[in-house]
């Protein structure tokens, strides 16, 4: 949950694990804990949700790790999924790992895509079936790697906000509803951590949804660069993305990262500055719908999956860029 | 205040940040000789929020644990020339191929063999898997709470340890009891730069393994400063069950690697040149892409 609305990430995860459970002939259930819930089953039944578990309870919100990781541990323990997903969040990433120990099972953070398939061991003469491909690139990016679970269950995986579609199964599926017992599960003993002040900031950026990005890299140079990115995307009526080169550089803030470890966006026009275009960054912005480089370096990776590649200075291009939109457009 | 015992997890990485174009073999596989191994960064900035809460309380101590092959005592090494009382360097063919799981285990296990602790810190993350898994699952097999993203020490008290959490959109600030995990964000302080005369008492430092190397002249000072011997572990050190370790002890497995290929997209190639941004700007304009 996001204050009192169901995060973006979870009705993202639902959209793919329904299509996982269309392949596997499977239900598909989803847990929710927080206070104040009524009717929150209403929201998640129309992407395809079979059960939503629901654990009301005012201990429950805002998030600690002990109580959520007993709760979910209790409810995996007696439904036995097969496949569970978590949002990438810093909730997410707190709980999971925490959960999958508990479990005993295999845990991969931040998928870029998730399968369905075999696996065959020789040495065994074995075959699993339908096991959870978990796909994510790894190694600084230099390369992509599948991830089983063979053994354990349930498989966990952890993926980023906006790395899955959303989109509604059928306006009027109808699923049930089963209460959890939350004071059944946890008592005092989970309550070790105790949250003494939180400022949570209402979202600034939303480059997940801008239409046009204009984004740079640690080519841009300094902060101070970063500002013709601005010009630009003010411009264009679009927003400024970074990745994350630029963003340890301390260029641009880490909400406005675009990538596997930050945002993933689907723009009608992605502009990369400087970027030089490894896999982490190129995963978070391939389904762009154009996208032009502007690079000094005529090989850099990003130019392989560009439409435009202009080879130069972007304080110089970028201007120009400006200048003609300024005086062409209506 | 009763002095703290601190116990600090590092790791050594190849610093994926700077990977060249020599980083990857002509058969697609990691050129691992050609990257540096580093001390990982967030694992710096728990050592400095270690090292205050060891200024802040007096007596305390700091250990630094690392797990890894026998290169990795210069993780402790580095931890020693800031301020670290000592470390502890497990190794073991035996953990070769661990996923998050297995390390994570043979971490506890470790830590329960040790003395009595107070707070683990971690980093957040190691920027080679970037899976921040390693942290929390310490902390469950131990059956400690966890706090991650730690970004400030608040406050320390007798009974329990006051602190700034980071998250994605604002910051949380909450009290534990301890024993405790802590797991710390990039947004902590940068850790303080080695210490010249630690670095003179220190530089000699050796694991069992590195005395091997060594001349005559060198033992007969080991002999003679006992902070000089780094405490290297091995599976024997530990009650481990060798199932758990290691690939065996790894539920994850790699199915697939591979090499990034590029799906080159037929790009068009243009110059800064007035002339080439201008024809492109107008047909963006024309296609109602911008505008």
């Amino acid at each position: 949950m996001d204050d009192q609305e169901v995060a973006d990430v979870s009705l993202e995860l639902l959209t793919k694990a329904k299509s996982l459970a269309n392949k596997l002939s499977c239900k598909l259930e989803a847990i929710v804990l927080g206070t104040d819930l009524k009717d929150v089953e209403k929201k998640l039944f129309k992407y395809g949700v079979d059960v939503v578990h629901v654990g009301d309870d005012k201990s429950l919100a805002p998030y600690l790790t002990l109580p959520h990781t007993k709760i979910i541990c209790d409810i995996f323990t007696k439904e036995e999924p097969q496949i569970a997903l978590f949002g990438a969040t810093s909730v997410g990433r707190d709980l999971a790992p925490r959960i999958a120990s508990a479990m005993k099972s295999g845990l991969t953070a931040d998928c870029t895509s998730l399968e369905i398939g075999d696996h065959y061991v020789k040495k065994t003469d074995t075959t699993y079936k339908n096991l959870l491909y978990q796909i994510r690139p790894a190694f600084g990016g230099n390369i992509v790697a599948t991830i089983i679970n063979p053994e354990t269950l349930p498989q966990l995986a952890t993926v980023r906000e906006g790395v899955m579609k959303k989109e509604i199964f059928d306006e009027g599926y109808k699923g049930e509803l089963k209460k959890i017992n939350v004071n059944d599960i946890i008592d005092d003993s989970d309550f070790i951590v105790k949250i003494i002040e939180r400022h949570i900031e209402e979202k600034k950026v939303n480059i997940k949804n801008a239409g046009i990005i204009v984004a740079g890299g640690y080519g841009v140079g300094s902060k101070q660069n970063f500002k013709l990115l601005y010009d630009l995307a003010e411009v264009l009526g679009g927003e400024v993305g970074g990745s994350r080169a630029a963003v340890d550089a301390g260029y641009i803030e880490h909400e406005r990262q675009i990538g596997q470890t930050g945002v993933t966006v689907r723009p009608k026009l992605y502009i990369a500055c400087g970027i030089s275009g490894q896999i982490q960054h190129r995963a978070g912005m391939t389904d762009s719908s154009m996208v032009i480089s502007i690079n000094t370096d005529e090989s850099a990776p990003i130019n392989g999956i560009a439409d435009y590649v202009i080879t130069g200075d972007i304080a110089e291009i970028i201007p120009k860029m400006i200048k003609y939109y300024r005086k062409n457009s209506k | 205040m009763k002095a703290l015992k601190i116990i600090v997890l590092a790791k050594q990485v190849p610093d994926t940040r700077n990977v060249g174009k020599d980083a990857m073999k002509a058969d697609g596989t990691v050129n691992r000789a050609a990257l540096e191994a580093i001390f990982n960064p967030e694992d710096l900035n728990a050592l400095e929020l270690a090292l205050q809460m060891k200024d802040r309380v007096k007596g305390s101590t700091i250990t630094i644990l690392t797990m890894g092959p026998g290169r990795a005592a210069e993780v402790i090494r580095e931890a020693l020339y800031r301020g670290a009382d000592d470390g502890i360097l497990l190794t073991d063919r035996k953990f070769a191929g661990s996923d998050t799981l297995a390390t994570s285990y043979a971490l506890a296990k470790t830590i329960s063999k040790m003395n009595d602790y107070d707070v683990i810190f971690a980093g957040r993350q190691a920027i080679d898997g970037d899976t921040a898994q390693v942290g929390p699952q310490v902390a469950e097999k131990l059956g400690i709470p966890q706090i991650t993203y730690a970004e400030e020490i608040v406050d320390i008290k007798e009974k329990e340890i006051i602190i700034k959490r980071r998250l994605e959109r604002g910051v949380e600030v909450v009290s534990s009891t301890k024993p405790v995990l802590i797991t710390v964000h990039s947004s902590a302080p940068d850790c303080r730069p080695r210490n010249a005369k630690l670095m003179m008492k220190f530089k000699h430092s050796k694991t069992v393994t590195e005395l091997q190397d060594m001349s005559e002249d060198y033992l007969d000072l080991y002999q003679s400063r006992p902070y000089l011997k780094i405490d290297e572990w091995s599976v024997n050190d530990i009650e481990v069950d060798d199932a758990a370790l290691g690939l065996s002890g790894s539920p994850t497995k790699v199915k697939k690697i591979e090499n990034v290929v590029f799906n080159a997209k037929e790009s068009k190639r243009l110059t800064a040149y007035d002339q080439d941004i201008d024809d492109l700007m107008k047909e963006l304009i024309e296609n109602h892409t911008i505008g």
